[in-house]
């Protein structure tokens, strides 16, 4: 089975205010350097059979009918080697 | 003679019997329509109420929108059907795209229940011709995520045609732009709103206040003269 | 992985088996090899280990709870008491209403979002398995110093926890308490409260009778949650490298929970379950034995039929799995259709697991082979009882010696206003919005009152206008001078802020949050006031219809303050006559009802100003206070007051505050004649309340109150935008707000 990653991130536009909640608390934690943080979605989908063309074309559609809501999030779709 | 006002409930629907209430109260009949039916009861009207429909798991309303009853909701708003979402509602008919923009998460990351005031921009639209434009009103607000968002275009084309038809006064709760706590479609007939007038519909219950009945007897007037 | 059968047990007597990891004592594991005539399997050993637990058994606690069952006042109101999941009163008009508190402390302290959120969740699924619809909910919560970097790690975990879940589940969330001690530093206490209302003929009880009836398990699918201590079974027991220890926290799914509630009230409406039981603490041990205990007795239970999130789950943890959002119910075979049909309707798992059989037996099989054949009573209800040694404490005179009465007060009129102000402005005094507008006090459209109102109503017929009022209390600084007062001291709060609302109370609910048991100090405290309780309450007649107790809240030899909060459920004919607190109409005047005597011992002044914590609590009198209910229910019945709010913590000056700024009026306040401004404004007498009373009715409210023996002064007048308190100090209404209203998202926001 291979495993498909679809990531979805808010655009970057749209302020976070979950991702900039974390950035803020890394300092009193003592982790400095970091300039901003993003906090997003990962879905990790099992797929059954090969992911040639057409399942990725099916998951990207999926991604961006469902998983992710374009009006507001941008999504990435990456394969995974499997173990 | 009256009206038949549907209200729909989703698994993780709560607001579903408030409306009802606020739908007989105002003197139309109220009439359950359930997610996993397509049929719509020869409503006149819908009412998608507040909630965590699919427990908002993956995002608000997401999971919602994909249901057989929405199938025939979407199709029938897109022909003039008046369907007006409150709360997860709202959340719900940006994620079906009859309204644009979309819903994230309150900017100070808490749930937000308060009485909140706002302004009717507008009454030009089937739910809220009972007010005048400008009129200010008290109802509750209660909400995770009801910042609402939508591109800079977006949200100067919805100032330009007079879409936006509710705006926060005093306190913008929850980081939405422009102060928007509720749109219309172009046509008048889909309003979204994160605040919840059938929770102000009785002087004893609730803010103590009727100030969201209208809301409810704007779209039954609007059906008994139509 | 070797299964311990019962008949392995048999042929391996001499087996060494892990009690004492699981808790059990020497002489118990003892009883539990007598009681079956051989060694326990793994299976039964962990049930044992887990009922006869403190948390399930009340060993410690049952000598002392068995008051509240033999000093029962005369009250036609009880329709079921303690024993079953929740109390059940009769509130008239063929309705009754089913209450509970009960504790999420421990798990709280260690996650506090999901503890909280599945303390919510477990109260809630009591309620329900009475046969109620759950319509309103409430938190008392406790937490360490304000200021305390680990308040901040707990308190916002446990409010979002709260309101993460409550809010999904459509349940107005109406009141509560918020206090800061601390006491309770490395021991939050989180008590959760749940309101269920019920035709009479709808009330369901927990057992399994009727041979041949099906066991069905529906809700969610089981998991490894809050098994840790049960993994030792599988680690030491069969192998030496057994699987990894399991998590100790419970995870909550409120959108579960909420389908679990519908297609619940679904069951019932269709009458189609003979017996119901939540799957809370000890989960299905606690379920089938309860179950099968209750009822005749036989029960057969196939266990590898569980639906199970985690298929490497050993049998003894899928009977330990704590996992939410889970029911059990006893069905009749030709009724099981419509049941399933009904869960699938709302997307529940449902399946059966078992039967009632005609024995006596627990019986519970895996994949063929029997592990535990048990009398369930012996599991469930006839667990270890222990006396445990009990003292007045050593230092209890010494505390009470150290007379608050003596601290040094206010030296002149500019003292006195800073005073109001740093108390006013005070985490414990301070308004708790922040927290509370973090609940959904709207849902369901029937709230008449929630925070800060003095109690939460709800409305439950719309057509009557029939309403029941529900207020928690407890002081555990007044408890910890003298903890049989102070338990008296929380019913008598309580029961005076219901009838503030212009509810009748009618029956209390209690959590008993206490330290360990094992310390006769604790134990004198406990003992002392379960008395103070019992006691309190027959003279009152509000019987007590359940609660819960939870011990071992202490850090190493320190304990929490003895803390017994008291919920007291009124009834209210007509909602449209509730007293709300604010003082909304300029001119009212504003009457003190009840003695004001110097009493400042465990006041908030002395916590706030001195930080100091001795002396005597105010002094009780029961009879007064169900005189001054009777006087508040009378006169919100027959339109004499508009506004009323109890005198607890904090005394007149926090209540005269509190009603203003609700309002949004000021106030002029004169001080009686012969009392002390200072004593006035801060001290906590108890059985008082202040009452705003239309001019109109002055007369015939003055009439009835000296008609029936209640002092009642006019203290003052509502007017303008300051609180003035004449010839001593004003203070703008702007001010006091500001004080008031800041502090806490100052400090958690």
């Amino acid at each position: 089975m291979a495993r498909v990653v679809v990531d979805v991130m808010l655009k970057p536009e749209i302020l976070d205010p979950q991702g900039q909640a974390v950035q803020r608390a890394l300092p009193r934690l003592g982790f400095e350097g970091i300039a901003d943080v993003r906090q997003g979605k990962r879905f990790e989908l099992e797929v059954d059979g090969p992911v040639d063309d057409a399942a990725l074309a099916r998951i990207n559609e999926m991604a961006e009918t469902f998983l992710a809501n374009t009006v507001i999030e941008d999504f990435t779709v990456k394969v995974e080697e499997s173990k | 003679m009256t009206a038949r006002i549907g209200v729909v409930t989703f698994p993780g629907t709560l607001d579903d019997k408030d409306s009802l209430r606020a739908v007989r109260t105002a003197g139309a009949e109220p009439v359950s329509l359930w997610h996993r039916d397509k049929d719509l009861k020869q409503v006149d009207a819908v009412v998608l109420a507040g909630g965590f429909s699919y427990g908002d798991y993956l995002r608000a309303g997401a999971i919602a929108r994909f249901s057989p009853v929405m199938e025939t909701i979407i199709e029938q708003a897109k022909a003039g059907l008046p369907v007006l979402g409150i709360c997860n509602g709202f959340q719900i008919l940006t994620e079906a795209h009859l309204l644009p923009g979309g819903m994230l998460q309150n900017n100070h990351l808490h749930f937000i229940c308060r009485e909140q005031k706002l302004r009717v921009e507008t009454s030009g639209t089937a739910w809220t011709a009972d007010y005048t434009a400008g009129q200010e009103i008290r109802i509750p607000l209660k909400n995770m995520d009801g910042r609402y968002v939508a591109e800079e275009r977006v949200l100067d084309e919805l100032e330009a045609e007079g879409r936006v038809a509710f705006r926060y006064l005093d306190v913008n709760p929850n980081g939405s732009l422009r102060d928007i706590a509720g749109i219309t479609n172009a046509a008048g007939n889909v309003v979204g709103l994160m605040p919840h007038p059938e929770h102000a519909v009785e002087p004893l219950v609730g803010t103590g206040r009727t100030d969201g009945l209208g809301f409810f007897t704007s779209i039954l007037k609007k059906l008994v003269n139509a | 992985m070797t299964l311990d059968t019962v008949k392995h047990a048999g042929e391996t007597p001499e087996a060494e088996q892990p009690w004492k990891e699981l808790g059990l004592k020497e002489d118990e594991y003892a009883r539990i090899r007598e009681i079956l005539g051989r060694r326990p399997t793994g299976a039964e050993l962990a049930m044992y280990s887990v009922m006869w637990s403190e948390h399930c058994s009340y060993k410690s606690s049952k000598v002392h709870l068995k008051q509240f069952g033999e000093k029962v006042p005369v009250n036609d109101a009880m329709l079921v008491g303690i024993g079953e999941n929740a109390g059940v009163v009769d509130v008239g008009q063929g309705y009754a209403v089913t209450f509970k508190v009960e504790s999420h402390n421990h798990p709280s302290y260690i996650e506090p979002y999901q503890g909280a959120a599945t303390g919510v969740g477990g109260i809630v699924r009591d309620i329900l398995a009475m046969g109620a619809r759950p319509v309103a909910v409430v938190d008392p919560l406790r937490f360490g110093a304000a200021d305390h970097p680990d308040t901040r790690r707990v308190l916002p975990g446990v409010v979002a926890g709260i309101g993460g879940y409550g809010n999904c589940l459509g349940l107005p969330n109406i009141g509560g308490e918020v206090v800061f001690d601390d006491c309770y530093q490395g021991n939050p206490l989180v008590n959760a409260g749940c309101i269920g209302v019920m035709k009479h003929e709808d009330i369901h009880l927990a057992k399994a009778s009727g041979p041949g009836n099906k066991v069905v398990l529906y809700g969610a699918r089981t998991g490894g949650d809050g098994i840790g201590g049960v993994s030792v079974l599988a680690s030491e027991t069969f192998e030496s490298t057994g699987p990894a220890k399991r998590p100790a926290v419970q995870v909550g799914d409120p959108f579960q929970e909420k389908l679990l509630i519908e297609c619940t009230l679904e069951i019932f409406r269709e009458q189609l379950v003979a017996g119901i039981q939540d799957l809370g603490g000890a989960g299905l041990s606690c379920a089938t034995s309860e179950l099968a205990s209750a009822g005749s007795g036989g029960m057969r239970v196939e266990l590898d039929t569980v639906p199970l999130r985690d298929s490497s789950l050993s049998p003894e943890e899928i009977l330990m799995s704590e996992s939410q959002e889970r029911m059990c119910a006893i069905v009749e075979p030709d009724k099981v259709d419509r049941f399933m049909e009904i869960c699938e309707k709302w997307d529940v798992i449902a399946t059966v697991i078992g039967e009632v059989t005609d024995g006596s037996q627990l019986e519970i099989f895996w994949h063929g082979e029997q592990i535990v054949d048990v009398p369930p009573r012996t599991v469930a209800h006839e667990g270890p009882v222990y006396n445990r040694p009990y003292a007045r404490p050593a230092w209890q005179d010494a505390l009470q010696a150290d007379d608050a009465n003596k601290l040094a007060r206010p030296a002149n009129a500019t003292e006195l206003r800073e005073q109001v102000l740093k108390l006013v402005s005070s985490p414990n005094q301070a308004s708790k919005s922040w927290i509370t507008d973090q609940y959904d006090r709207f849902v369901q459209g029937n709230t008449v009152l929630a925070m800060p109102e003095d109690a939460g109503m709800v409305r439950i017929d719309e057509k009557t206008n029939l309403g029941v009022a529900m207020a928690t209390d407890g002081n555990g600084r007044y408890a910890k001078l003298d903890p049989y007062t102070g338990a008296q001291l929380a019913l008598a709060e309580s029961y005076r802020n219901v009838a503030a609302s212009g509810a009748k109370p009618l029956a209390i609910s209690d959590c008993l949050n206490f330290g360990s048991p094992e310390d006769p100090d604790v134990m004198w405290q406990f003992a002392e006031a379960t008395r103070g309780l019992a006691d309190g309450c027959l003279q009152l007649g509000t019987p007590v219809t359940g609660g819960n107790v939870s011990l071992y809240n202490q850090t190493g030899e320190t304990a929490i303050h003895p803390t017994p909060v008291v919920a007291v459920l009124g009834v209210i004919d007509d909602v449209t006559r509730r007293t709300p607190v604010a003082f909304a109409e300029e001119g009212q005047l504003l009457y003190l009802l009840g003695d004001t005597h110097e009493e400042l011992g465990g006041s908030a002044w002395s916590q706030v100003i001195h930080g100091h914590l001795g002396g005597m609590p105010p002094k009780v009198d029961l009879d007064r206070e169900k005189l001054l209910g009777e006087i508040l229910i009378s006169a919100s019945r027959d339109g004499m007051i508009d506004a009323a709010h109890d005198l607890s913590d904090g005394g007149l000056i926090q209540a005269v505050t509190e009603s203003c700024l609700r309002g949004g009026k000021g106030a002029r306040l004169v001080v009686p004649d012969g009392l002390d401004p200072f004593v006035f404004l801060f001290s906590e007498s108890a059985g008082r309340a202040v009452v705003s009373v239309p001019r109109s009715e002055e007369l015939r409210f003055n009439d009835m109150c000296g008609a029936r023996g209640l002092p009642a002064t006019r203290v003052g007048v509502v007017d303008g935008d300051e609180i003035e308190v004449q010839g001593q100090f004003s203070i703008p209404l702007s001010e006091l707000r500001a004080a008031h209203e800041a502090t806490l998202p100052g400090l958690f926001a």
